[in-house]
């Protein structure tokens, strides 16, 4: 069984959704990212890293600080993957997903950047702007070297396409909350996001489907019956404002994952 | 790579929508899927109804103002010598270049689709200023992103954005170009999807958007082949279209209707911005080999470093000032069918200041990118051949910058 999957079982048995967070690799520092990453495991289920793109086209302004800010420090994909097996190393059995647009992964050449996922035992991938079924081969590439491969479902994805993509889909689906870039204003009240996440679920019940895009502190509570959660932009935002406040990002981050978590424990 | 015959080139792209099996494609997140899914089904739909062809021919002719007129340059070519010159002034057009047809055609669909809003992105300005006359012409709320950088240096098209009543959103990452318009534009789509359409203004981005930006600007090569039929009684022996190419959507028009004849009869030049004489930082993806990428949706040949990201440009024509090329083009390169120089700042601004010396015709700092080719090669061929240029905008928005770099106008 997959790490991911594990993860989700853990959790149901705890009777929660899975906590799972999105940084930026290299935010504010490369050293720093991986102390975030080391210290919010405590409380994080599964982890999402993203590796950076400078024309990212579906991303909101807290990421993109981020994004911006860690390429200005000379963040490398190299680096990204060292990150990751740094954090794997430490924490063998929490799940990291890398997260990002389809261009690095081309640069790299497909086969090579799964190699590398490999070596920094990656256990999944989302890549923002390779739908299905562009995404077929790739996720079957993913699959033959054991890496998750997240297929995303939003609230503009029929019904036929849903069936079609969950069945394609590894060990989790991605649900996009609303129709926006990340970090937007939760502008779709909770009860109609669940009313779609049950249609998900009610094709495949078995299908680990985590919510996000919005999900902040004040409305995690909400998707409490949901498989998992996704908090992004709430965390880069942390980390912006504490360097405006001079303040350490890696205890003020924790802190955030910690309330997080206890909302939905 | 080979371009078939009897089918227009942009429908010669596969199922993917992949031009050459390597250009374009759909890069984008899930959530667009489907309003481009249903935008390709609508644009697929009126391109066959005659009635819709019927309403674009009207506003074309009696509000975009068909055919733009086409002349010979009589004084540029006795003073070069060689080759005559001729030139389509598309810049005549409604509004002051060929970004007019894009725009009108998006709100027509817009319009079909049922949209009250319609979005765009915008370097120069004309593809802003277009969009914003077109929706006020068509009665729809027009939002612009613009590069801060490019709203500096492009002010006339500002204000006259603004006084067609659209929102000019200023972008303030990345450059502050247009790379980065639209990938704030694309952005804001995928937000407001569901009440809104997205025009992007070249012919670039997802699959549909090269298709129907192609499809609208080809009234220029439509215009220009009955043009020269009744000019020289028939097509000469020896033709050359000589246009700029930034995103590509003036030369893609300027050339489709000949794409058929022989390159020895008919050769398109592309002339991409090469930028400041010394800096190495260009626009053009095409001249120098850069490597094929993916950028704002789609697959096509862009400056970026070894890892994939975008390299920023630097170009004196804000039009031209992109990092990648339309699909379309990648494809009419690599099938020979075009061939693709660049021009420098430097170069452009010596041919603006030529060819207003001699002729009437004022063009923008981008198809002044071509004339400086059109000079170079003029003296070098018989006279036998013609060279027709694409003046496809207007220097009036450059006013500023023309000042700067040459004095007093």
């Amino acid at each position: 069984m997959s790490s991911i999957n594990l993860a989700f079982k853990h959790c149901k048995k705890e009777k929660r959704p899975a906590l799972i967070t999105f940084t930026v690799a290299g935010d504010n520092t490369k050293k720093n990212s991986l102390k975030i990453l080391n210290s919010i495991a405590k409380y994080a289920d599964i982890l999402e890293l993203s590796f950076l793109h400078n024309c990212p086209i579906a991303d909101g302004g807290q990421i993109q600080n981020s994004t911006y800010r860690s390429l200005r420090n000379g963040t490398t994909l190299k680096d990204t993957f060292k990150i990751a097996k740094k954090f794997k190393n430490n924490n063998p059995n929490k799940p990291l997903i890398l997260m990002g647009y389809y261009n690095l992964i081309y640069q790299n050449g497909e086969n090579n950047f799964l190699k590398n996922c490999k070596m920094s035992k990656v256990d999944g991938l989302i890549v923002v702007d390779l739908p299905w079924p562009e995404n077929k081969n790739f996720a079957k590439k993913c699959k033959k070297m054991s890496i998750n491969f997240v297929q995303l479902l939003s609230p503009t994805t029929s019904k036929e396409r849903m069936k079609k993509i969950i069945k394609d889909s590894h060990d989790m689906i991605y649900y996009i909350s609303m129709l926006s870039t990340t970090g937007g204003k939760l502008k779709v009240p909770p009860k109609k996001i669940l009313e779609n996440y049950n249609k998900i679920k009610k094709i495949n019940k078995n299908k680990n489907c985590v919510i996000g895009f919005g999900i902040t502190n004040k409305s995690i509570k909400s998707f409490k019956n949901s498989d998992g959660v996704v908090v992004g932009s709430e965390i880069c935002k942390e980390i912006t404002k504490s360097l405006n406040n001079r303040q350490n990002p890696v205890t003020n981050v924790t802190d955030i994952v910690k309330k997080l978590r206890k909302k939905i424990s | 790579m080979k371009i078939k015959k009897n089918i227009p080139l942009i429908d010669q792209h596969d199922k993917n929508g992949f031009w050459g099996g390597k250009f374009g494609g759909s890069f984008i997140p899930e959530t667009l899927k489907k309003p481009v899914e249903d935008l390709t089904i609508l644009f697929e739909k009126l391109r066959k109804d005659k009635n819709f062809i019927k309403e674009r021919d009207y506003y074309f002719k009696n509000w975009v103002g068909a055919p733009t007129p086409f002349f010979k340059l009589r004084n540029l070519t006795n003073h070069l010598g060689g080759a005559e010159i001729w030139t389509k002034v598309v810049s005549e057009a409604n509004g002051g270049a060929h970004k007019i047809y894009n725009a009108t055609v998006h709100c027509l669909i817009a319009k079909k689709a049922g949209k009250k809003y319609v979005v765009g992105d915008t370097g120069a300005g004309y593809a802003g200023k277009m969009l914003s006359m077109a929706a006020k012409k068509f009665g729809l709320k027009c939002k612009i992103f613009m590069g801060a950088k490019d709203i500096e240096r492009q002010k006339p098209n500002c204000d006259a954005m603004r006084k067609n009543g659209a929102e000019i959103v200023p972008v303030y990452t990345g450059s502050q170009t247009l790379v980065d318009a639209v990938s704030e534009c694309m952005r804001y789509w995928v937000s407001n999807c569901d009440t809104t359409h997205m025009c992007v203004g070249s012919t670039v981005g997802p699959n549909i958007f090269v298709k129907i930006c192609g499809w609208s600007t080809s009234q220029i090569s439509r215009e220009l082949f009955i043009q020269i039929k009744k000019e020289f009684g028939g097509i000469p022996k020896k033709i050359k279209l000589l246009n700029c190419v930034g995103g590509g959507s003036s030369s893609f028009g300027f050339w489709n209707e000949f794409m058929h004849y022989n390159k020895k009869q008919i050769e398109f030049v592309g002339i991409e911005a090469g930028g400041p004489i010394k800096s190495k930082r260009h626009a053009a993806p095409l001249t120098y080999g850069s490597k094929i990428g993916i950028l704002h949706g789609a697959a096509q040949y862009v400056n970026q470093d070894i890892e994939g990201q975008i390299e920023e440009t630097e170009s004196i024509s804000a039009g031209l000032d992109y990092p990648g090329v339309s699909p379309l083009h990648c494809f009419l390169k690599d099938a020979k069918r075009a061939r693709y120089t660049a021009a420098s700042d430097e170069e452009a601004l010596k041919a603006y200041v030529l060819v207003t010396k001699f002729e009437k015709i004022r063009p923008s700092l981008e198809p002044s990118h071509a004339f400086a080719e059109a000079i170079k090669l003029a003296p070098k061929l018989s006279n036998d051949t013609v060279i027709i240029v694409n003046s496809c905008g207007d220097a009036h928005k450059d006013r500023d910058i023309l000042k700067q770099r040459l004095g007093k106008l």
